[in-house]
């Protein structure tokens, strides 16, 4: 490999807590894992949560506290997404790595070595529903010798018996105050100068997503320099500043079709992405007081319906124009469905 | 020479517009470290031109001796191999393509030639550029498992390779893709700029360019800055001097659409529709992509319509633009639209005038 350049790492894996004490915020995994590292035993586990909650870290940390750089290549065996995990790799990857026996327990320099192995499943949710039923025997067999980190967003996604072996930990979203605190470390270590009012920006845009909040910071920094404001920010960021948004909504209000889609015009020519804007108008939506409950529900199902035909690939001004017209005629009172 | 491409910035620093992303560019460059980029925009706003000033900026005037080639690739598809053609632009140091050209076998196109570049990797260490670039163009239009391989191929070989994509919609990138690049926006230019980029060429050329003239070009050109350009070039060509009313010829495929706009506000009947077919099918053996002739109609038909019909019309275009996106045909869906607008239009009238 060619030698990387110190600056080229990205920020989120130079700063990945290498100790699980290091964890932010989820502290009874914390005092789990901790137990595990003295007596040097544990279940199989299964972390779900949120993207950028520290799972993968957590998974990583402790398998580099049990065995030390010298061993963790034998005994630990990672596999993510990105990773061909069909059928056939857990009957054979998997099963040949946890098949193999390891020496008893014994302390070497300094780490607990216990005598199993651990095989880390990233973003298990993505396997198939055969491959995690093929999991199910091989999890028992080898249970003396092998133990199972499960990673995944979306634990209704596992299957029900794969789920109850294992013992399960939700990963809370991070709260603003720790996530504060981890940026503001990073700001230290990086040399960077951060206001209060744009450290709760970040926070709030990437909504408790501390790699999200890394990686615009990053991106930030690359672009700007050390000195960076809000709205660089929210330009990096990708998400629609607040004043597109109101506008939008404003013509859609204003009951004049003319001005509605000289707004959707434009912002389509600015060049913001159709899919993030109508999240951030769903959000607005939902929170303006002046609207019915039903006028609501009723821009809200146009929303839901646009959004699956921009999925399928539809062109985004006529979708957009089309939220802008449903959007009005629902607060004008007009007419709701056309057959 | 057109004067698209003879007035095409060459570096970052002579950028007319988009001066602060330029310059924000050449920071990053400046940093001796690149990560991978993701452009997106409206088409004429000047994604490419950034890109290949960018790649200008980092690798010399080297980039500028580009070939073009036409290779095959054999690609190993678990059973079978199979060959796969795709026109490449390609400089030393980089490599341009159209990956979604190759249609859905474009997985395999991105997986190949990313390897490819990774092997021969630049071996003169004297040269602090320890990378290669790869310009994808038309990201959105790739195939979701492309897409996906793509996220681990950007992984994979990121000591070898920076990417460079380049898209009109980012809605249509996976969000796991556009979390991985550094995300610039590029906005259509706004009249004024246009005018002043309109303004900066006629001086070159030594014309004489009414100010009326070229804000009626740059009003006319739908902020793309391309086509500003290119209709001021074919106004030159028909009449010079100007003069500032002179007619803005706009192209003939739209000439045509309002035609047919007008022909359905005319008369609804079926052999109207019959003759507006035949006018649908000529715009298509023509190669104009069906969800514009269906972007422009609605618009010429928005032009002419009452307030109330509007919402209605907007609705089915949408509808229809979706069902053609999901269909195989796109002349079902275009005539769809207009026997629905037509049905609507003859309600209409009868109810206002019996």
């Amino acid at each position: 490999m060619a030698p990387l350049v110190q600056s080229s790492q990205p920020w989120v894996e130079k700063y990945r807590p290498k100790q699980v004490k290091d964890v932010a915020q989820q502290d009874e995994v914390v005092r789990v894992l901790t137990n595990t590292l003295e007596t040097s035993n544990c279940p199989h586990m299964l972390f779900y949560g949120p993207p950028g909650t520290g799972k993968t870290t957590t998974a990583l940390a402790i398998a580099h506290q049990l065995f030390g750089p010298e061993l963790y290549k034998s005994r630990v065996l990672e596999l993510n997404a990105s990773d061909d995990r069909g059928i056939n790799v857990v009957r054979t990857k998997i099963k040949d790595f946890a098949a193999v026996a390891v020496g008893s327990g014994q302390r070497q320099g300094g780490y607990p070595c216990p005598p199993f192995k651990i095989i880390i499943l990233d973003e298990a949710d993505s396997m198939t529903e055969d491959a995690q039923n093929a999991l199910r025997r091989t999890m028992e067999t080898y249970s003396k010798v092998t133990r199972f980190f499960f990673i995944c967003n979306y634990i209704s996604r596992i299957i029900e018996p794969l789920a109850s072996r294992c013992a399960k930990f939700r990963f809370k979203p991070l709260s603003e105050e720790i996530m504060i605190t981890r940026v503001l470390h990073i700001c230290q270590e990086e040399g960077l100068n951060l206001e209060p009012e744009v450290l709760s920006t970040l926070s709030s845009i990437s909504q408790g997503d501390l790699r999200r909040a890394i990686t615009y910071l990053q991106s930030a920094t690359r672009l700007f320099g050390s000195s960076i404001t809000s709205k660089d920010l929210i330009s990096v960021s990708g998400v629609i500043p607040e004043e597109v948004i109101e506008t939008f909504f404003a013509a859609c209000r204003s009951g004049n079709f003319d001005l509605a889609n000289k707004e959707v015009n434009n912002v389509i020519a600015e060049g913001y992405p159709v899919s993030q804007m109508f999240s951030q108008l769903f959000e607005i939506v939902v929170g303006a007081n002046d609207i019915s409950d039903e006028q609501k529900a009723r821009i809200c199902k146009k929303l839901g319906e646009a959004d699956k035909r921009l999925v399928d690939g539809g062109d985004e001004y006529l979708q957009l124009l089309d939220v802008a017209s449903s959007a009005m005629r629902a607060i004008c009172n007009m007419q709701e469905d056309f057959s | 020479m057109l004067w698209v491409d003879k007035y095409r910035p060459k570096t970052l620093d002579q950028a007319m517009v988009h001066q602060d992303i330029a310059q924000n560019l050449k920071k990053l460059v400046a940093e001796q470290d690149c990560p991978h980029l993701l452009f997106y925009g409206p088409s004429g706003s000047g994604k490419k031109t950034l890109i290949i000033a960018l790649i200008r900026q980092i690798f010399g005037p080297s980039a500028d001796k580009v070939k073009v080639e036409n290779r095959t690739w054999k690609v190993d598809a678990g059973s079978r191999t199979i060959d796969i053609e795709l026109t490449t632009l390609s400089s030393t140091n980089h490599i341009e393509l159209n990956p979604s050209d190759a249609g859905f076998q474009d997985r395999y196109i991105v997986q190949e030639i990313i390897k490819e570049m990774a092997k021969n990797r630049p071996i003169d260490t004297k040269g602090k550029k320890g990378y290669k670039i790869l310009v994808l163009n038309e990201v959105d239009k790739l195939s979701r498992e492309a897409q996906h391989s793509l996220r681990r191929t950007m992984e994979k070989y990121s000591a070898y390779c920076r990417l460079i994509l380049c898209c009109n919609s980012s809605s249509k990138v996976t969000e796991a893709i556009r979390s991985r690049c550094l995300n610039v926006r590029i906005n259509a230019p706004t009249d004024e700029q246009i005018v002043k980029a309109l303004e900066f060429i006629g001086k070159k050329e030594g014309l004489q360019l009414p100010s009326e003239f070229s804000a009626r070009i740059a009003e006319k050109s739908n902020r793309s800055l391309r086509r500003a350009i290119l209709s001021l070039e074919t106004c030159r060509v028909q009449q010079y001097p100007f003069t500032s009313n002179q007619i803005i010829p706009s192209m003939d495929w739209e000439e045509y659409v309002s035609e047919i706009a007008s022909d359905i506000m005319k008369e609804q009947s079926p052999k109207r529709l019959y003759l507006v077919r035949q006018k649908l099918y000529e715009l298509l053996v023509n190669c104009i992509p069906p969800e514009i002739i269906l972007k422009r109609l609605l618009f010429e038909l928005l032009k002419k319509l009452d307030a109330e019909l509007k919402h209605e019309v907007c609705h089915w275009a949408a509808y229809y633009e979706h069902r053609m996106r999901l269909g195989q045909k796109a002349i079902f869906h275009l005539e769809a639209f207009v026997a629905k607008f037509m049905s609507i239009y003859k309600a209409f009238l009868i109810a206002a005038f019996g």
